[in-house]
């Protein structure tokens, strides 16, 4: 029987496989940040340890910064003193690190990738559950805790137990003015919060080889909100090209090599999933979130639903206190529905391509009375970029703020928060409670319905906007 | 880390479901660089709500959680099995975990313990009407009960993470016995593979 791209990966990776006991795997790239660090670093010094291969670990500061005055030293003394650390433990451990200020400085998952140092077939752990991004390369990637942190530094392996398989085939194409993001929230909607857990999935299919590397990112990265352990894309000529050029990509004759490695990382025809989901990507529309899980979505078109729509008493409850939490009132239609911040920004909607889109919604138009416009580049490189296209100057003129990289408002932890009761469209990836300030209400858009949302101050797709007067 | 073998203690009815790890402590209370210290930040958005179970005198000495189904899912964040522990849980029941959350409680010798659904509406409705009761939770035999007896049931664990747990043992000490093999692994790596440095 032949293997699915999930098994390649892993077997590849069996440093030592023993009946009674999880496999042992190497790690190939080792991702770190500030906040789930320390404690593991502090760890080592206790054991008189070292980082095993600080040649296959990078080190960058992205939760807990600021996206403003980021040339002068942290406000706040505690998140100054975490990032500090993060400084201090890199040197003493010889860590490469990206430290704020750096042109290579920005969110993990978007650094890694832009580098060059994802790539296929690779495994990649960090500190951070949206790791399963640089499962869009046809990379075995998955967030850990602190003590698995730890661990990798120390041994540069991880005890994994074997999870299942599952694919999910997206079927046809995406209508225009869809999106990556739009497809994996109505996914989600489908499976709910736990439909994945226990597996690695494989995303496959027409739709998802139509998908750009940043697009097919989006999927991956959301697969933890749907449970699942790690989610894949099978590398292609999209990813080889993506890849080729790129500060780390392997170079001449071992460019080849590694090309032809990379060619034999697909799911044979004959391998067998332990379950299988089609989806029927000519069906999906513009898609939000109205509730406080990443499962609890609508298509835009649609209205607020009523506890009462759902079988499931679990689910029931969690409606009802979604809606009295989000102070919505079910029937409403989510074109209705008025927000005072929109955030375009975080690891799942944060790289070039997603601010090109939304630029090209917003270009011509102003942000509504009363909304606030965030964009924070994923990172100072996507910044950088974007400035030499011109980017910056649309979204400054549409009356946004034009931001440095880093988590930003995806996670209320640095300074951009919003108050209680605010409500946000957010191209981030989790509407939990609290989750972008105590009291935040959060609905999940993609950069095309955020940049929309933000002109008319309501829900909105681009269809929605009049003729910009350019 | 210490060995668990049984636990005794005052159950707490959590009458929730997908309480995530934004929801266990909240991301502005992830600042520190210390291990201890969490339980400022536990469940901190509830805390404040007169009724919320934690606030009820007969539950505050509890350390057996029972919690509705995908209990931690979310953020990697272990600072959530820290806050639970150091607020003194040393058990949580729930029909399902995140996985990550299931993993970093395993490292961290806070004991995740999978049960029926029916096992927790039982158990919620024993622990309201006995507010301050206890729970035995026996890691050895895998099961969980009320102390008078009244609720008896299984839970799921995997063996391995019990075995560590009853064994009280260090993952990274248990690893570096296999450094010869890691060594023979990373000799025979690619040499396309990418270094950061």
């Amino acid at each position: 029987m032949g293997k699915t791209l999930a098994e390649k990966v892993w077997d590849e990776h069996v440093v030592r496989s023993t009946p009674g006991e999880p496999d042992l795997l190497y790690i190939d790239l080792h991702l770190v940040h500030e906040v789930t660090s320390p404690q593991a670093f502090d760890g080592l010094r206790l054991a008189g340890r070292r980082v095993r291969r600080p040649d296959l670990t990078l080190a960058t500061e992205d939760h807990n910064v600021p996206t403003v005055d980021w040339d002068k030293p942290i406000a706040d003394p505690v998140s100054r003193t975490q990032v500090e650390t993060l400084r201090r433990n890199a040197e003493e451990f010889g860590v490469p690190l990206y430290p704020l200020g750096d042109i290579e400085q920005g969110i993990v998952h978007v650094v890694g990738p832009q580098l060059g140092l994802t790539q296929p077939g690779m495994t990649i752990v960090c500190g951070d559950s949206h790791t399963a991004t640089h499962g869009a390369f046809g990379a075995y990637a998955h967030g850990i805790g602190t003590s698995e942190v730890e661990h990798v530094l120390a041994t540069q392996t991880l005890p994994q137990a074997k999870p299942r398989t599952m694919a999910v085939t997206v079927t046809g194409s995406l209508p225009e003015g869809v999106t990556a993001k739009d497809l994996i929230l109505t996914l989600i909607a489908k499976t709910g919060t736990g439909g994945g857990q226990g597996y690695i999935v494989e995303y496959r299919g027409q739709a998802i080889r139509e998908l750009s590397m940043e697009g097919r990112m989006t999927v991956c990265n959301m697969s933890i909100e749907w449970g699942a352990k790690a989610g894949m894309i099978a590398p292609d000529e999209t990813t080889f090209a993506y890849l080729e050029g790129r500060p780390h990509a392997p170079k001449g004759a071992e460019w080849d090599a590694a090309v032809a490695h990379w060619r034999t990382l697909v799911t044979d025809d004959d391998a067998v999933f332990d379950k299988e989901i089609v989806l029927d990507a000519s069906e999906v529309t513009p898609f939000v979130t109205w509730g406080t899980n990443p499962g609890q979505g609508v298509p835009l078109a649609a209205t607020v639903p009523s506890p009462e729509d759902f079988d499931d008493p679990a689910a029931k409850a969690a409606a009802e206190k979604a809606l009295a939490y989000m102070g919505l009132e079910a029937g409403t239609p989510m074109r209705d529905i008025r927000v005072d911040t929109v955030f375009i920004g975080s690891c799942t909607n944060g790289r070039l391509e997603d601010l090109r889109a939304a630029a090209a919604v917003i270009e011509g138009h102003r942000v509504a009375e009363g909304t606030r416009l965030l964009v924070v580049p994923g990172s100072a490189r996507v910044r950088l970029e974007a400035e030499q296209e011109g980017l910056d100057r649309v979204f400054l003129e549409a009356g946004a703020e034009w931001r440095g990289a880093g988590c930003s408002m995806c996670l209320g932890m640095n300074p951009d928060i919003m108050d209680p009761g605010e409500r946000s469209a957010s191209t981030s990836n989790r509407n939990f409670e609290g989750r972008q300030g105590k009291g935040s209400r959060t609905h999940l858009v993609s950069p095309e319905v955020a940049a929309a949302t933000a002109v008319r101050g309501t829900l909105s797709s681009p269809a929605d906007l009049a003729p910009a007067l350019v | 880390m210490e060995k668990f073998t049984t636990h005794t203690g005052v159950g707490v009815p959590l009458k929730r479901s997908d309480v995530d790890t934004d929801q266990i402590i909240p991301a502005v209370y992830l600042k520190r660089v210390t291990r201890t210290g969490f339980d400022d930040g536990l469940f901190a958005a509830w805390r404040g709500d007169e009724s919320f179970v934690l606030n009820q005198p007969a539950y505050a000495g509890g350390s057996v959680l029972v919690a509705g189904p995908d209990f931690g899912t979310g953020s990697s964040r272990e600072h959530a099995v820290w806050a639970l522990q150091d607020y003194g849980f040393k058990v949580v029941l729930s029909p399902r975990f995140g996985d990550i959350f299931r993993g970093n409680a395993g490292k961290a010798g806070l004991l995740a313990a999978q049960v029926d659904e029916k096992v927790v509406r039982a158990l919620w409705d024993h622990l309201e009407d006995n507010p301050g009761s206890e729970v035995v939770v026996d890691l050895e035999a895998r099961t969980v009960a009320t102390a008078d007896g009244a609720i008896q049931d299984s839970f799921d664990i995997d063996d391995y993470t019990r075995w560590r747990l009853l064994e009280g043992l260090d993952d990274i000490g248990i690893t570096l016995s296999h450094d010869d093999e890691i060594s023979a692994y990373e000799a025979g790596r690619p040499s396309w593979k990418p270094v950061t440095a």
